[in-house]
Protein backbone atom coordinates (compact mmCIF):
# COMPACT_ATOMS: atom_id res chain seq x y z
CA UNK A 1 0.00 0.00 0.00
CA UNK A 2 2.83 2.37 -0.90
CA UNK A 3 3.46 4.38 -4.45
CA UNK A 4 3.65 1.75 -6.83
CA UNK A 5 6.91 3.60 -7.74
CA UNK A 6 9.65 4.71 -5.85
CA UNK A 7 13.01 5.75 -6.92
CA UNK A 8 15.23 4.84 -4.15
CA UNK A 9 13.61 1.18 -3.86
CA UNK A 10 14.71 0.80 -7.72
CA UNK A 11 18.13 2.59 -7.07
CA UNK A 12 18.34 -0.59 -3.75
CA UNK A 13 17.96 -2.97 -6.39
CA UNK A 14 20.34 -1.96 -8.91
CA UNK A 15 22.95 -1.32 -5.48
CA UNK A 16 22.18 -4.64 -4.01
CA UNK A 17 22.02 -2.33 -0.92
CA UNK A 18 19.55 -4.58 1.74
CA UNK A 19 18.61 -1.89 3.92
CA UNK A 20 14.91 -1.49 3.03
CA UNK A 21 12.80 1.10 2.05
CA UNK A 22 12.90 3.58 5.16
CA UNK A 23 16.58 3.19 5.74
CA UNK A 24 17.73 4.48 2.10
CA UNK A 25 14.58 7.16 2.28
CA UNK A 26 15.85 8.02 6.21
CA UNK A 27 19.69 8.50 4.82
CA UNK A 28 18.03 10.95 1.91
CA UNK A 29 16.50 13.12 4.63
CA UNK A 30 19.65 13.12 6.07
CA UNK A 31 21.22 14.33 3.28
CA UNK A 32 18.67 17.18 2.52
CA UNK A 33 19.28 17.88 6.07
CA UNK A 34 22.54 18.03 5.52
CA UNK A 35 22.86 20.14 2.46
CA UNK A 36 20.09 22.81 4.21
CA UNK A 37 22.15 22.95 6.59
CA UNK A 38 25.31 23.52 4.75
CA UNK A 39 23.75 26.41 2.30
CA UNK A 40 22.03 28.21 5.68
CA UNK A 41 25.89 28.00 7.48
CA UNK A 42 28.37 28.47 4.41
CA UNK A 43 28.34 32.35 4.19
CA UNK A 44 27.14 33.50 8.10
CA UNK A 45 26.30 37.34 7.82
CA UNK A 46 25.10 39.68 10.55
CA UNK A 47 21.99 40.61 8.25
CA UNK A 48 21.02 37.34 7.00
CA UNK A 49 19.35 36.24 3.12
CA UNK A 50 18.01 33.42 1.50
CA UNK A 51 18.56 30.09 3.07
CA UNK A 52 20.15 31.53 6.17
CA UNK A 53 17.47 33.68 6.78
CA UNK A 54 14.77 30.77 6.42
CA UNK A 55 16.94 28.27 8.76
CA UNK A 56 17.19 31.05 11.08
CA UNK A 57 12.97 31.59 10.89
CA UNK A 58 12.75 27.87 11.74
CA UNK A 59 15.87 27.41 14.79
CA UNK A 60 14.40 30.93 16.29
CA UNK A 61 10.67 29.59 16.15
CA UNK A 62 12.04 25.96 18.07
CA UNK A 63 13.94 27.74 20.31
CA UNK A 64 11.28 29.97 21.60
CA UNK A 65 8.46 26.76 21.42
CA UNK A 66 11.22 24.84 23.79
CA UNK A 67 11.26 27.70 26.42
CA UNK A 68 7.93 28.49 26.14
CA UNK A 69 7.45 24.69 27.41
CA UNK A 70 10.41 23.80 29.09
CA UNK A 71 11.65 27.01 30.82
CA UNK A 72 15.01 28.52 30.48
CA UNK A 73 16.91 24.99 31.72
CA UNK A 74 15.37 23.03 28.45
CA UNK A 75 17.36 24.89 26.00
CA UNK A 76 20.16 22.46 26.81
CA UNK A 77 18.21 20.11 24.77
CA UNK A 78 18.02 22.29 21.58
CA UNK A 79 19.96 20.32 19.48
CA UNK A 80 18.43 17.12 19.65
CA UNK A 81 14.82 18.61 20.01
CA UNK A 82 15.52 20.54 16.89
CA UNK A 83 16.85 17.29 15.16
CA UNK A 84 13.59 15.57 15.96
CA UNK A 85 11.39 18.06 14.67
CA UNK A 86 13.68 19.01 11.24
CA UNK A 87 13.97 14.92 10.92
CA UNK A 88 10.18 13.92 11.18
CA UNK A 89 9.23 17.24 9.41
CA UNK A 90 11.21 16.65 6.14
CA UNK A 91 10.08 12.85 6.73
CA UNK A 92 6.65 13.43 6.77
CA UNK A 93 6.70 16.20 3.93
CA UNK A 94 9.20 13.63 1.57
CA UNK A 95 5.51 11.90 1.39
CA UNK A 96 4.14 14.05 -0.84
CA UNK A 97 6.43 13.87 -3.35
CA UNK A 98 5.26 11.03 -6.20
CA UNK A 99 7.93 8.09 -5.99
CA UNK A 100 9.10 8.68 -2.59
CA UNK A 101 8.16 7.03 1.00
CA UNK A 102 8.07 9.00 4.29
CA UNK A 103 10.72 7.27 6.43
CA UNK A 104 8.27 7.76 9.33
CA UNK A 105 5.57 5.62 7.99
CA UNK A 106 7.28 2.30 8.96
CA UNK A 107 7.53 1.05 12.24
CA UNK A 108 11.53 0.77 13.17
CA UNK A 109 12.05 4.09 12.37
CA UNK A 110 9.78 5.62 14.70
CA UNK A 111 10.81 3.04 17.33
CA UNK A 112 14.11 4.29 16.85
CA UNK A 113 13.44 8.16 17.65
CA UNK A 114 10.91 7.27 19.93
CA UNK A 115 12.99 5.25 22.21
CA UNK A 116 15.93 7.91 21.93
CA UNK A 117 13.20 9.85 23.27
CA UNK A 118 12.66 7.43 26.78
CA UNK A 119 16.00 6.92 27.58
CA UNK A 120 17.27 10.02 26.69
CA UNK A 121 14.21 11.03 29.65
CA UNK A 122 15.77 8.64 31.99
CA UNK A 123 19.06 9.92 31.45
CA UNK A 124 18.60 13.30 32.01
CA UNK A 125 16.39 12.42 35.16
CA UNK A 126 19.11 10.80 36.63
CA UNK A 127 21.66 13.33 35.75
CA UNK A 128 19.81 16.14 37.13
CA UNK A 129 18.54 14.67 40.55
CA UNK A 130 21.24 12.00 40.68
CA UNK A 131 19.47 8.58 43.02
CA UNK A 132 16.83 10.98 44.43
CA UNK A 133 15.34 10.60 40.87
CA UNK A 134 13.46 7.07 41.73
CA UNK A 135 11.54 9.63 44.22
CA UNK A 136 9.45 9.76 40.37
CA UNK A 137 8.03 6.82 40.73
CA UNK A 138 7.41 6.73 44.38
CA UNK A 139 4.56 8.73 44.86
CA UNK A 140 3.86 10.82 47.72
CA UNK A 141 3.05 8.16 50.40
CA UNK A 142 5.95 5.37 51.13
CA UNK A 143 3.75 2.60 52.28
CA UNK A 144 1.85 2.82 48.73
CA UNK A 145 5.41 2.86 46.99
CA UNK A 146 5.67 -0.45 45.94
CA UNK A 147 2.11 -0.37 44.05
CA UNK A 148 2.69 3.15 42.36
CA UNK A 149 6.24 1.85 40.99
CA UNK A 150 4.39 -1.09 38.92
CA UNK A 151 1.93 1.18 37.84
CA UNK A 152 4.51 4.38 36.84
CA UNK A 153 6.78 1.74 34.73
CA UNK A 154 3.77 0.53 32.79
CA UNK A 155 3.11 4.20 32.14
CA UNK A 156 6.87 5.03 31.19
CA UNK A 157 6.59 2.04 28.88
CA UNK A 158 3.38 2.93 27.43
CA UNK A 159 5.11 6.37 26.36
CA UNK A 160 7.69 5.15 23.24
CA UNK A 161 4.61 2.69 22.38
CA UNK A 162 2.39 5.61 21.81
CA UNK A 163 4.58 7.96 20.18
CA UNK A 164 5.62 5.51 17.67
CA UNK A 165 2.42 4.32 16.66
CA UNK A 166 1.01 7.71 16.69
CA UNK A 167 3.45 8.91 14.21
CA UNK A 168 3.56 5.45 12.16
CA UNK A 169 -0.47 5.27 12.33
CA UNK A 170 -0.93 8.78 10.89
CA UNK A 171 1.53 8.18 8.22
CA UNK A 172 0.78 5.04 6.96
CA UNK A 173 -2.71 5.82 7.05
CA UNK A 174 -2.43 8.91 4.80
CA UNK A 175 -0.35 6.48 2.96
CA UNK A 176 -3.37 3.89 2.41
CA UNK A 177 -5.93 6.26 2.31
CA UNK A 178 -3.94 8.35 -0.72
CA UNK A 179 -3.48 5.07 -2.39
CA UNK A 180 -7.25 3.94 -2.20
CA UNK A 181 -8.70 7.29 -3.88
CA UNK A 182 -6.24 7.04 -6.76
CA UNK A 183 -7.32 3.45 -7.29
CA UNK A 184 -10.97 4.45 -7.14
CA UNK A 185 -10.66 8.24 -8.94
CA UNK A 186 -6.77 8.88 -10.34
CA UNK A 187 -8.05 12.44 -11.25
CA UNK A 188 -8.22 15.19 -9.03
CA UNK A 189 -9.87 13.39 -5.80
CA UNK A 190 -6.58 13.08 -4.49
CA UNK A 191 -5.51 16.66 -4.03
CA UNK A 192 -7.99 17.72 -1.14
CA UNK A 193 -6.33 14.67 1.00
CA UNK A 194 -2.83 15.65 -0.06
CA UNK A 195 -3.27 19.02 1.60
CA UNK A 196 -4.71 17.57 4.59
CA UNK A 197 -1.63 15.33 4.44
CA UNK A 198 0.56 18.74 4.70
CA UNK A 199 -1.21 19.14 7.94
CA UNK A 200 -0.86 16.28 9.38
CA UNK A 201 2.58 16.29 8.54
CA UNK A 202 3.06 19.90 10.28
CA UNK A 203 0.74 18.75 13.19
CA UNK A 204 2.35 15.45 13.82
CA UNK A 205 5.85 16.93 14.16
CA UNK A 206 4.49 19.60 16.36
CA UNK A 207 3.04 16.92 18.64
CA UNK A 208 6.01 14.51 18.97
CA UNK A 209 8.56 17.17 19.10
CA UNK A 210 6.30 18.83 22.29
CA UNK A 211 5.33 15.43 23.81
CA UNK A 212 9.44 14.85 23.51
CA UNK A 213 10.19 18.38 25.30
CA UNK A 214 7.19 17.94 27.89
CA UNK A 215 8.61 14.40 28.65
CA UNK A 216 11.98 15.70 29.16
CA UNK A 217 10.90 18.49 31.37
CA UNK A 218 8.84 15.95 33.60
CA UNK A 219 11.73 14.34 34.64
CA UNK A 220 13.94 17.82 34.98
CA UNK A 221 11.24 18.80 37.95
CA UNK A 222 11.35 17.92 41.02
CA UNK A 223 8.91 14.86 42.33
CA UNK A 224 6.49 15.78 44.62
CA UNK B 1 -12.62 -18.92 3.95
CA UNK B 2 -15.17 -17.97 6.43
CA UNK B 3 -12.05 -16.80 8.74
CA UNK B 4 -11.12 -14.40 6.17
CA UNK B 5 -14.97 -12.80 5.88
CA UNK B 6 -15.02 -12.74 9.71
CA UNK B 7 -11.54 -11.13 9.26
CA UNK B 8 -12.63 -8.29 7.12
CA UNK B 9 -15.89 -7.53 8.95
CA UNK B 10 -13.69 -7.21 12.51
CA UNK B 11 -11.15 -4.71 10.67
CA UNK B 12 -14.27 -2.89 9.12
CA UNK B 13 -16.48 -2.69 12.74
CA UNK B 14 -13.62 -2.26 14.78
CA UNK B 15 -12.35 0.94 12.94
CA UNK B 16 -15.68 1.84 13.06
CA UNK B 17 -16.42 2.06 16.59
CA UNK B 18 -12.68 3.04 17.46
CA UNK B 19 -13.62 6.37 15.61
CA UNK B 20 -17.23 6.66 16.57
CA UNK B 21 -15.66 7.31 20.31
CA UNK B 22 -12.47 9.34 19.10
CA UNK B 23 -15.32 11.25 16.84
CA UNK B 24 -17.08 12.58 20.09
CA UNK B 25 -13.70 12.72 22.69
CA UNK B 26 -12.46 15.27 19.89
CA UNK B 27 -15.45 17.04 19.36
CA UNK B 28 -15.97 17.65 22.88
CA UNK B 29 -12.21 18.97 22.94
CA UNK B 30 -13.03 21.70 19.99
CA UNK B 31 -16.17 22.57 21.48
CA UNK B 32 -14.13 23.61 24.86
CA UNK B 33 -11.56 24.93 22.64
CA UNK B 34 -13.96 27.10 20.77
CA UNK B 35 -15.18 28.64 23.75
CA UNK B 36 -12.46 29.09 25.52
CA UNK B 37 -11.25 31.46 22.29
CA UNK B 38 -14.51 33.38 21.79
CA UNK B 39 -14.02 34.09 25.43
CA UNK B 40 -11.01 35.43 25.46
CA UNK B 41 -9.20 35.68 22.23
CA UNK B 42 -5.87 36.71 23.30
CA UNK B 43 -5.20 33.07 24.88
CA UNK B 44 -5.50 31.93 21.61
CA UNK B 45 -2.16 30.63 21.21
CA UNK B 46 -1.51 28.66 24.23
CA UNK B 47 -5.65 27.17 23.87
CA UNK B 48 -4.67 25.78 20.52
CA UNK B 49 -1.18 24.35 21.67
CA UNK B 50 -2.89 22.64 24.70
CA UNK B 51 -5.97 21.57 22.43
CA UNK B 52 -3.60 19.79 19.59
CA UNK B 53 -1.88 18.09 21.89
CA UNK B 54 -4.93 16.67 23.91
CA UNK B 55 -6.17 15.77 20.42
CA UNK B 56 -2.81 13.96 19.61
CA UNK B 57 -3.51 11.71 22.84
CA UNK B 58 -7.42 11.17 21.84
CA UNK B 59 -6.45 10.35 18.02
CA UNK B 60 -3.67 7.69 19.35
CA UNK B 61 -6.79 5.65 20.44
CA UNK B 62 -8.13 5.87 16.96
CA UNK B 63 -4.41 5.03 15.63
CA UNK B 64 -4.22 2.15 17.89
CA UNK B 65 -7.93 0.71 16.55
CA UNK B 66 -6.21 1.30 12.84
CA UNK B 67 -2.91 -1.02 13.23
CA UNK B 68 -4.77 -3.40 14.75
CA UNK B 69 -7.01 -3.23 11.71
CA UNK B 70 -3.87 -3.36 9.53
CA UNK B 71 -2.55 -5.96 10.99
CA UNK B 72 -5.53 -8.11 10.51
CA UNK B 73 -6.04 -7.05 7.00
CA UNK B 74 -2.44 -7.48 6.23
CA UNK B 75 -0.07 -9.21 8.57
CA UNK B 76 -2.49 -11.29 10.27
CA UNK B 77 -0.23 -13.87 12.32
CA UNK B 78 -3.14 -16.76 11.78
CA UNK B 79 -3.21 -16.63 7.97
CA UNK B 80 -0.79 -19.34 7.59
CA UNK B 81 -2.22 -21.75 9.74
CA UNK B 82 -5.70 -21.53 8.22
CA UNK B 83 -4.19 -21.78 4.60
CA UNK B 84 -2.82 -25.09 6.08
CA UNK B 85 -6.12 -26.04 7.52
CA UNK B 86 -7.54 -25.15 4.60
CA UNK B 87 -5.58 -27.44 2.38
CA UNK B 88 -6.20 -30.51 4.35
Amino acid sequence: MTHPFLILQWLEEILHTHVGNHVMYAWLVMIILIVLAFLASRSIKLVPNGWQNLMESVVSGIEGLITDTMGPKGIAYFPMLATFALFILVSNLIALIPGFYPPTADLNTNAALALTVFVMTHVIGFKEHGIGYLKHFMGPILALAPLIFVIEIIGHIARPLSLTLRLFGNMYGHEVVLMIFIALVPFLLPVPMMLMGVLIAFIQTFVFTLLAMIYIAGALEEAH
Amino acid sequence: MEFFAWCMIAAGIGMGLGSFGTGIGQGLAIKSACEGVARNPGASGKILTTMMIGLAMVESLAIYVFVVAMIILFANPFTDKVVELLAK
